[in-house]
C-alpha cells in the first residue's frame, strides 16, 4: 500500500485548510452558490435531493484497515450509519451537512485520505483492477502506475477546468476487470520485447452516447507515460466541445475528429510535451512501486479447503477466486444481499471488513467497480473463519457475478439528476431470483441498472441492462441486452418499448427463461445472446 | 487594466488588439486571445509582444490554461493577463500556468488572493511557474 510522505501529507492538509476556508466564505455569504459549486464539486461535495452527498476518493480502490475504519467512523458520526460504495471504487455518504464537511476532510487526512477531484470537470479518481497484486495474469502490478497518475493529476493546473469530467483506468492483464475501454482513457500495461509499456485506449464512456474506446497507441514506452497522458489531455482541453454539456466528453471529440486524427494531434503535442521534463525519473517509480511489493506470503501452505459445511462450500465456489500465490485465495465480499441496496454497507459491517483485512489479508482491502469489497490475500486455511465472520455480519451473500450481484446507481431515491428509481428495481429483481440454485443455474449474468441516461449504473455494459426514464411523468424502464464491460467490451442494445417497475422484472425473467431454453453447453447468457442474436429474445419479451 | 500584477516592469498602455488585427498589423505589441483562438498562431511573433491578454468568458472555460502554458513553453516572457470571469480560487492554477496579471470582471479580495497563493507549498507536477514537482524534491 502506498504511504504518504511529508509532501503528500502537506498537500492534503493544505487542501483541508483551503476547503475549510471556502466553506467558511460560503456560509458567511462571501461567495454565491454558483461560485461555490465548482469548489465543492472538486472536493466531492454534491447538493442532492435531500442533503449534501460527499464522495471520498479511494485511489484505485485500495485501502487498509485503518482507512476502512475511518470510513465507518464517518458514517457513524456524520451520516446515518452507512456508506455507499460506488462504481468508481469510491465511497459516498448521502446525508452530510455542509458545516461538517471540513471536519470530515480533516478526519480523512489523518488516515491519508481525501475527497480531492471526486467530482467536477477534472481528472477523477484513477480506477484499477481489484485483483491487482493477486491475479496471476498481470504483467505488472498496475497500482504504482495508477498512483503516479494520481499524483500527476492532483491539482493539475492546466486540467482542472476541462470541458467535462475525465476518468482514467489502469489495468495490467488481458482479462479486464475494470471496464477499461469504457473510460475516457483506458490504459493497459503491456510488455514488448521484455520492456514495459502502455497501450492507450482513448474516448470510451457510457452516458447518453456510449462508446468503446478505440486504441490510440499500442505501445507508449513507460518512460513516456506521463508526457503521453499530458498530450492526450491537452488536445482534449483545447479542442473538446464546450458548447453543449452533452457533447463535451472526450469520446465526442474523438468521434468527430476520428481516432486517427486525434492520435496524430496527440503525437504532435507529445513531441513537444516530451521536451518539458514532465516524466519523473525511474527512481520515483521505484519508490512508489516499493510500497506495492508483494506481502510476506507464507510458503508451503496447503491448497486444500475443508468443504464439509455446505453453505460455506457454496460461497467458496462463487465468491473466492484463484490467487497467484499457492495456498492463498482472493475473497470477494458481496454487498448485494437479496433485498439490500447494492453497494451499501453499515458502519458495523465496514468495521467487520476492516478487522478481517487486518487479521487475514495483510491489512488490505479493495473496492470493486461492481460495488463489492475484496480481501485480496487470504490464506486458504483461514477461509472458513473469514466466511463465518462474514456470515455473522450478513456479508456472505454467495452471489458474485450472478443475476442478483446488481450494479445500481442511487437513482431517484437520492440523486437530483435521476428520472427513475434504481434501488427498488434492483431489490425486486434480486427477490424474484432469490433462489440461489436458480441463480447458479443461470450462471454469470451481469445486470446493471441506471436511473437516468447518464449511466452511472453502467446499464450499457450489462449483459442485461436497465435504464430508467421519465415517460410523461411516470417511471419507465427500458431493457438492454448484450453489453459487456469486460475484455470483450460491447454495448447493450435496447429491446423496444419500456416497462413499469413490475413489468421490467417480468421482462428480465422472460429473457432468462429464453436463455435457458436456447443455451448450448456451458454458454453464459452473453455467449448465447451473441450466438443467436437479438431477435429470439425480443420475441420472448414482446410476444 | 490589470487589477493584480505580479511583474516589476511598467504596465503597457497600448490596448490589446484582436488576434486577426495583430497578425495583419505589424506594429502592435499587445494582443487579446479569445478562448477558442490558437495560441500557437502567436509563436512566430513572440519577440515583438509585450502583452497577451487571454479571455475567460466563463470560469468553467479552461482553454486559457493551455494557451498560457503553450506561450510560456515557447519562451514568451512578456505580460500574460487573464481577463474575464477570473475567480480567486483559480488564481493558483492560473499562476502555475504562467499568468502574471489579472483583470477579473469582479474585484478580488487581495487578502484572500495572498492566502490562496501561499497555501500550497508543494506541487505534484511541473508547469509554467518553475515550481519543482515533489518527485524532484524527493530525488534531488
Amino acid at each position: 500500500m502506498y504511504k504518504y510522505d511529508q509532501y503528500d501529507q502537506a498537500i492534503v492538509d493544505a487542501r483541508v485548510a483551503e476547503f475549510s476556508d471556502q466553506v467558511r466564505r460560503r456560509l458567511a455569504g462571501d461567495i454565491t452558490e454558483d461560485q461555490f459549486k465548482p469548489l465543492r464539486l472538486m472536493n466531492g461535495l454534491y447538493l442532492q435531493l435531500h442533503a449534501y452527498m460527499l464522495r471520498v476518493a479511494i485511489p484505485y480502490g485500495t485501502l487498509d484497515s485503518k482507512q476502512m475504519r475511518m470510513l465507518a467512523h464517518i458514517a457513524r458520526t456524520y451520516d446515518r450509519d452507512y456508506g455507499h460504495f460506488t462504481t468508481r471504487q469510491n465511497i459516498q455518504y448521502n446525508w452530510i451537512k455542509l458545516e461538517d464537511a471540513p471536519a470530515i476532510l480533516a478526519d480523512l487526512a489523518k488516515v491519508e485520505m481525501h475527497a480531492i477531484q471526486t467530482s467536477g470537470n477534472c481528472i477523477r479518481n484513477i480506477s484499477s483492477d481489484q485483483y491487482a497484486g493477486a491475479a496471476a495474469d498481470e504483467v505488472a502490478d498496475p497500482r504504482p502506475w495508477a498512483e503516479l497518475l494520481r499524483q500527476w493529476s492532483t491539482f493539475h493546473p492546466e486540467f482542472s477546468y476541462l470541458p467535462r469530467k475525465f476518468k482514467i483506468a489502469v489495468i495490467a492483464s488481458d482479462e479486464d476487470r475494470a471496464a477499461m475501454k469504457l473510460h475516457d482513457i483506458g490504459i493497459q500495461l503491456v510488455k514488448r520485447d521484455g520492456k514495459l509499456g502502455a497501450a492507450f485506449y482513448v474516448g470510451g464512456g457510457m452516458g447518453r452516447t456510449p462508446m468503446v474506446a478505440p486504441l490510440i497507441k499500442d505501445f507508449v514506452p513507460i518512460e513516456d507515460y506521463l508526457s503521453y497522458s499530458e498530450a492526450c489531455l491537452r488536445v482534449y482541453n483545447r479542442y473538446g466541445r464546450r458548447d453543449n454539456i452533452y457533447k463535451a466528453r472526450i469520446k465526442i471529440l474523438i468521434h468527430e475528429l476520428g481516432a486517427d486524427e486525434y492520435a496524430r494531434q496527440v503525437e504532435e503535442e507529445f513531441a513537444h510535451v516530451k521536451t518539458l521534463g514532465i516524466d519523473p525519473p525511474a527512481a520515483e517509480l521505484e519508490r512508489i512501486a516499493a510500497f506495492f511489493a508483494p506481502p510476506a506470503f507464507e510458503v508451503g501452505l496447503a491448497d486444500t479447503v475443508d468443504r464439509n459445511d455446505p453453505d460455506f462450500a457454496v460461497w467458496l465456489d462463487q465468491n473466492v477466486k484463484a490467487h497467484k500465490q499457492p495456498g492463498y485465495a482472493i475473497v470477494n465480499i458481496s454487498l448485494k444481499p437479496v433485498g439490500g441496496i447494492p453497494g451499501d454497507a453499515s458502519s458495523a459491517q465496514i468495521d467487520v471488513m476492516a478487522d478481517l483485512a487486518e487479521k487475514y489479508s495483510f491489512d488490505e482491502l479493495r473496492v470493486t467497480h461492481a460495488q463489492n469489497i475484496v480481501l485480496p490475500h487470504v490464506a486458504k486455511r483461514d477461509l472458513y473463519a473469514v466466511w463465518q465472520a462474514l456470515n455473522e455480519a450478513d456479508l456472505a451473500a454467495p452471489n458474485l457475478d450472478l443475476i442478483s450481484d446488481i450494479i445500481a446507481c442511487p437513482g431517484l431515491d437520492y440523486c437530483s439528476l435521476a428520472n427513475a428509481r434504481s434501488i427498488p428495481v434492483a431489490q425486486k429483481i434480486a427477490q424474484r431470483f432469490a433462489d440461489l440454485d436458480r441463480q447458479r443455474t443461470l450462471g454469470e449474468l451481469k445486470l446493471k441498472i441506471s436511473g437516468c441516461i447518464n449511466a452511472c449504473g453502467h446499464h450499457h455494459a450489462g449483459h442485461i441492462g436497465i435504464l430508467g426514464v421519465d415517460r410523461k411523468g411516470t417511471e419507465n424502464y427500458q431493457l438492454l441486452l448484450g453489453g459487456s464491460g469486460a475484455e470483450d467490451t460491447s454495448l447493450g442494445k435496447i429491446t423496444g418499448p419500456g416497462f413499469d417497475e413490475d413489468g421490467i422484472v417480468d421482462a428480465v425473467e422472460r429473457v432468462t427463461d429464453k436463455y435457458l431454453a436456447l443455451r448450448e453447453g456451458e454458454e453464459r447468457f452473453l455467449d448465447t445472446y451473441r450466438r443467436v442474436g437479438f431477435d429470439p429474445f425480443k420475441e420472448a419479451i414482446y410476444g | 487594466m490589470a487589477e493584480l500584477r505580479f511583474r516589476n516592469d511598467e504596465a503597457l498602455e497600448q490596448p490589446a488588439v484582436t488576434l486577426d488585427s495583430f497578425l495583419t498589423q505589424s506594429n502592435a505589441t499587445a494582443v487579446r486571445l479569445e478562448s477558442d483562438e490558437d495560441a500557437r498562431a502567436l509563436i512566430p511573433h513572440l519577440d515583438r509582444l509585450a502583452l497577451v491578454e487571454i479571455a475567460f468568458p466563463k470560469f468553467r472555460d479552461g482553454r486559457g490554461y493551455s494557451s498560457a502554458r503553450i506561450l510560456r513553453e515557447a519562451g514568451y516572457t512578456g505580460e500574460l493577463r487573464a481577463q474575464g470571469d477570473v475567480l480567486v480560487d483559480q488564481i493558483v492554477y492560473l499562476r502555475r500556468c504562467g499568468f502574471d496579471s489579472f483583470a477579473p470582471d469582479a474585484p478580488l479580495n487581495p487578502a484572500v488572493v495572498a492566502e490562496s497563493l501561499a497555501r500550497f507549498e508543494h506541487v505534484y507536477q511541473g508547469a509554467a511557474d518553475g515550481a519543482a514537482p515533489v518527485w524532484k524534491r524527493r530525488h534531488g
